[in-house]
Parts: C-alpha cells; structure tokens; sequence
C-alpha cells in the first residue's frame, strides 16, 4: 500500500520520473542561491526578480509560441538587463540596491502586463505563468539540469568572494577587485535559476524553491555549509512529497511542492534547534560558563 | 627612506575639501599618531591612503604599494555580524592577498591564522561564531586579521574607541610589536596621554595639517587650540579653492 502510493507514480509513469529528475536538478541549483540571499538579506529581491522576467518571456512566447528556449532566452535577456542595470545603478550612484530593484522591475513588469494583454489572453500563457513540471520533454530537462550544473559551478568560482563581500564588504574592497564582479554575477544566477523554475513552477512560484528552503535551513544550522545542505535536501524532500501529493489528489504539482515546503518550513519555525519558537520557550537549565 | 608621501593632496566629498593641500611624507618603519578635532579629516586621510576615496587634487604614493597591499582598520565596519561564519574563517581572510579566491589554506597556514587568534588573547574562540563576540573582542578579532594581511603599511582609524584598558595595552603591544619589525604604523586616537607615551611622531590635523613631527613638539596647548578653531568649516557656498594656495608643510 505504502509502496504504491510513494514509489508506484514514479515506476509506472515516465512524467513522473521526469519531473523527479527536474525537480531534484532544481533543488540542487535554487537550494545554495537562495542560502545566500537570505544571508545578503535579499529574499525579496529573488521574488522582485521573478517579476522582471515577465516580459522576457512573455516577447518569447509572441515570437514563437509556447517555446520554452525561446521564452527562457527572453526571460534570462530580460533577468539580466533588470539585475544589471539596477545594480550598476546602484553601485554607480548609491541609490540603496532594494529601491533600485524595486523601480527596474515594477517598469518591467508593467511592460510585460502590456505585451501580454496585447496579445490577449491564453490559456497556454497561463499554463506558463504556473509552469508544469508534468510536462518536462528532453530538451527542457537537458536546460534544466544545465542551467543547475552552471549554477553549482560558477558559485563554487564566486564562492570566497561573495562571503566576504556579505560579512565585511569594505574590506573586501580593501584587498580585491573582486567583490563587483561576484556581486553581478551572482545576479545572473539568480536569473538562471528563476528561469529554470519557470519552466516547472511558473514565474509566480519559482522564487518558492530558493526562499523557502532556505529559510528552513536558517532554523537548523549556524554555519552556511550545513545551510545550503540542508536546504538542497530540504527543497527536494518538498518536491518528491508534493509531486507524490500532486498526483494523488490532482492539486496542481507546483502548488502542491511549495505547499509542502511551506510546511515544512512551519515546522521548522516551530521545533528549529537555531531560534524556533518551542526551543526558545524551553530552553533548559542555563550554562555554567 | 618615504614610505607614504602626501603631494599638496585634498580630499573631500562633493569637492568640498575634508582635507585640505596637505603635502608631507611619512617615512618607513614610522609610528605616527594622527590626531585632531571631530571632523578633522582623519578617517578620510585613511581613506584617501587605502584607495576608497580619490584624492580631489594632489596625490598620494606609497612607495611602489598598492593601496590593496596596505592594512586598514575602518573606524565604523561594515560588518555583518548576524552573517554565520566562524572567528577562525573571519580572521583568515586577512590572507586574502596571498591566497586570492582559489588559493587552498594548507597546514603552514592554518597555523599562521591560530597563532594570530593567540596573538590577541582569541584562542578558544576559534568555532564561534562572530556575532557571539563581544565589541571588545571584535576588536581584536580586527586586529587578528590585520596581523595576518602582514602588511608594510597598517592604517588604524580610531582603534581603541571604547576598548576597556585591558584590551587597549593589549592591542598597543600589538603596535608596538609592528613598530619593532620596522612597518610602517598610521593610527587616528584621541587619547593625549597614550599618543605621548607610545608615538614617537604625531600629525595634528585640521583639515590642514597644524603640526607634524616629533610628538613633544607637536602636542603643545597653542597647538591643540588652534586646531579646535580651524575645525568644521564646511560651507555650502564656499568658492572654488584658489590653485596655487601655498600648503602646511611638515
């Protein structure tokens, strides 16, 4: 019985074997952006930044219908000039880098409102916004899992530089060069990997699978290495439970995996061994030194 | 031989001037306090010296330096203390210049970073996290990664601000110790009697250099009043700065 509930929908449908795949790829790419944006308290960046992707895609699917590379290269274009932009922007004239964002998305997300009620309304436009990660054929998985590859390494180039930037960002200045460039490249990860959520959670959810893990990692671990595991295996625990929820009581998959991890992260709140809320009500005898 | 050399340099923000054609030269191995008013121009002096601020006219060398090979210890850091990361992988970022962004951290330099915790009186605290410290201990902790960037030129923006007397002889030892192995130490303090107990040279700045040399000579009441009266003239209108305007000389 068990058995069939948990591992059935994967041996017996190849979609559902595919949309594991996908979600696990990523898991593995959102999970550690998503630790650092909560660190450079920039999560809500992440959700401005799905916003800014709109039009880019939405030009995508105008030019050529539901073609998910065609719509990803115009969301990564649009990603890109939103991210850069605001962040030359802000590092050139010292407008706070949120206030910065926050004008270059809302002007990008008006833009795409207007490509895409020009053009009227569609359901598979959509089917786009939600994403469907029931429908991943190879060539989205292929981007998928690459976009994660490039994620994964291109971090572990930017790594140093980008902690030391979020803890002591004048003294980075100080010794290197690097801190600008790792900032702005960092920025074009976020895009990649909100790009490659939109293809399984749609641009309204893809932001869900780097915060909210992320923010259940914050609850369990001092240290951001065990941060960014725990936030990887949490974002596929969600994945594997909403798509095995999804297909057994038919709420819609992307949903259904950011309901997941929202519980999870209701737990963690609650039960976190770093600052939740029944650990600090009990927290036991005080130390002796 | 000069270590830093000041050429007739200004710095300031919005071109008004914080630091007004100041020309001299500090020369190697020295251990000089840089005194004067709030609002005298000192933490911009250090600034304009590490490079995070331009000079508005005239300049500043350092003897073949860059300004990334100097050591600089900021008056208000910009520090993330709710960031997790632990003292230990703190302080070795001070090894920044000679291990870069891929550089591996091997054995000999592990030690390097352990003996610098020891040097400030940090041993034990290594797995903590920074945001457990106390401001005090933070302060040592800066001062730990300045021992560890091994820099010719230290620059030190008002060190000891609320440091209990303890921490403060600590970290003096810590300058001296520099002195002895002849890099060259900039410090900006306010306290009169530590400048004429352990600095040999002093600049008195208001905006202008008043006084620079030797410290007995430059700590006189004339001096110091002169100073306060010279103090925060920032004016919205002022005109633009004549060209030629002779400069305080040291």
């Amino acid at each position: 019985m068990l058995r069939e509930v948990l591992f059935a929908p994967f041996s017996d449908f190849e979609f559902m074997r595919r949309a594991l795949a996908a979600v696990i790829a990523l898991s593995l790419g959102s999970g550690p952006i998503g630790v650092f944006l909560m660190l450079r308290r920039m999560s809500l960046v992440g959700d401005a930044m799905a916003h800014a992707i709109l039009p880019g895609a939405a030009i995508g699917f105008l030019l050529s219908g539901l073609n998910l590379f065609a719509m990803t290269t115009g969301g990564l274009v649009a990603g890109f000039a939103v991210a850069l932009l605001s962040g030359l922007v802000s590092r050139s004239t010292g407008l706070k880098e949120d206030a910065s964002l926050a004008t270059f998305y809302l002007a990008s997300l008006a833009l795409g409102v207007t490509i895409v009620s020009v053009k009227g309304t569609n359901i598979d436009l959509l089917h786009v916004l939600f994403g469907n990660i029931l429908a991943m054929d190879d060539p989205t998985l292929l981007m998928v899992a690459t976009n994660a590859t490039i994620t994964l390494v291109v971090l572990a180039v930017i790594y140093r530089p980008l902690v030391v930037e979020s803890v002591d960002p004048l003294f980075l200045r100080t010794v290197s060069r690097a801190g600008a460039p790792a900032h702005l490249i960092f920025l074009g990860l976020i895009v990649v990997n909100l790009v490659n959520g939109f293809q399984a959670l749609g641009t309204l959810l893809a932001v869900g699978l780097m915060i909210l893990p992320a923010g259940i990692a914050r609850f369990w671990s001092r240290d951001v290495t065990p941060m960014i595991c725990i936030a990887v295996g949490s974002a596929i625990v969600s994945g594997y439970i909403g798509l095995v929820l999804s297909f057994q009581t038919r709420i819609p998959s992307g949903p259904a995996i950011i309901l997941v991890a929202s519980l999870i992260y209701l737990g963690s709140v609650l039960f976190g061994r770093v600052g939740g809320v029944l650990p600090q009500l009990f927290p036991g005898r005080h130390l002796e030194a | 031989m000069a270590q830093l050399q000041f050429r007739d340099v200004t710095l300031g923000y919005d071109r008004h001037p914080a630091v007004h054609h100041l020309s001299g030269e500090v020369s190697e191995g020295a251990l000089l306090a840089v005194i004067g008013p709030n609002g005298a121009g000192k933490s911009t002096l250090f600034r304009g010296i590490v490079g995070l601020l331009k000079p508005l006219a005239g300049s500043i060398s350092a003897a073949g330096l860059k300004p990334r090979e100097i050591a600089y210890l900021p008056q208000i850091a910009d520090i993330d203390r709710t960031f997790p990361i632990s003292v230990f992988d703190f302080v070795s970022t001070g090894l920044w210049r000679s291990v870069g962004i891929f550089g591996g951290i091997g054995a000999a330099a592990r030690e390097k970073i352990a003996q610098a915790i020891a040097a400030v009186g940090l041993t034990g605290f290594e797995g903590r996290g920074i945001g457990t410290l106390s401001g005090g201990q933070m302060q040592r902790l800066l001062f730990a990664r300045v021992l560890l960037q091994d820099a010719r030129v230290i620059v030190l923006d008002e060190p000891f601000n609320a440091m209990d007397s303890k921490t403060s002889s600590d970290l003096l030892q810590l300058i001296e110790h520099w002195h002895g192995e002849r890099r060259t130490v900039m410090a900006a303090l306010h306290d009169m009697d530590m400048v004429r107990a352990h600095f040999p040279q002093t600049l008195l700045l208001a905006r202008e250099a008043v006084a620079w040399g030797p410290t007995a000579e430059v700590l006189t009441s004339d001096n110091l009043a002169q100073a306060r009266r010279m103090c925060e003239a920032f004016d919205d209108a002022a005109a633009p700065c004549a060209p030629a305007q002779s400069s305080k000389a040291a």
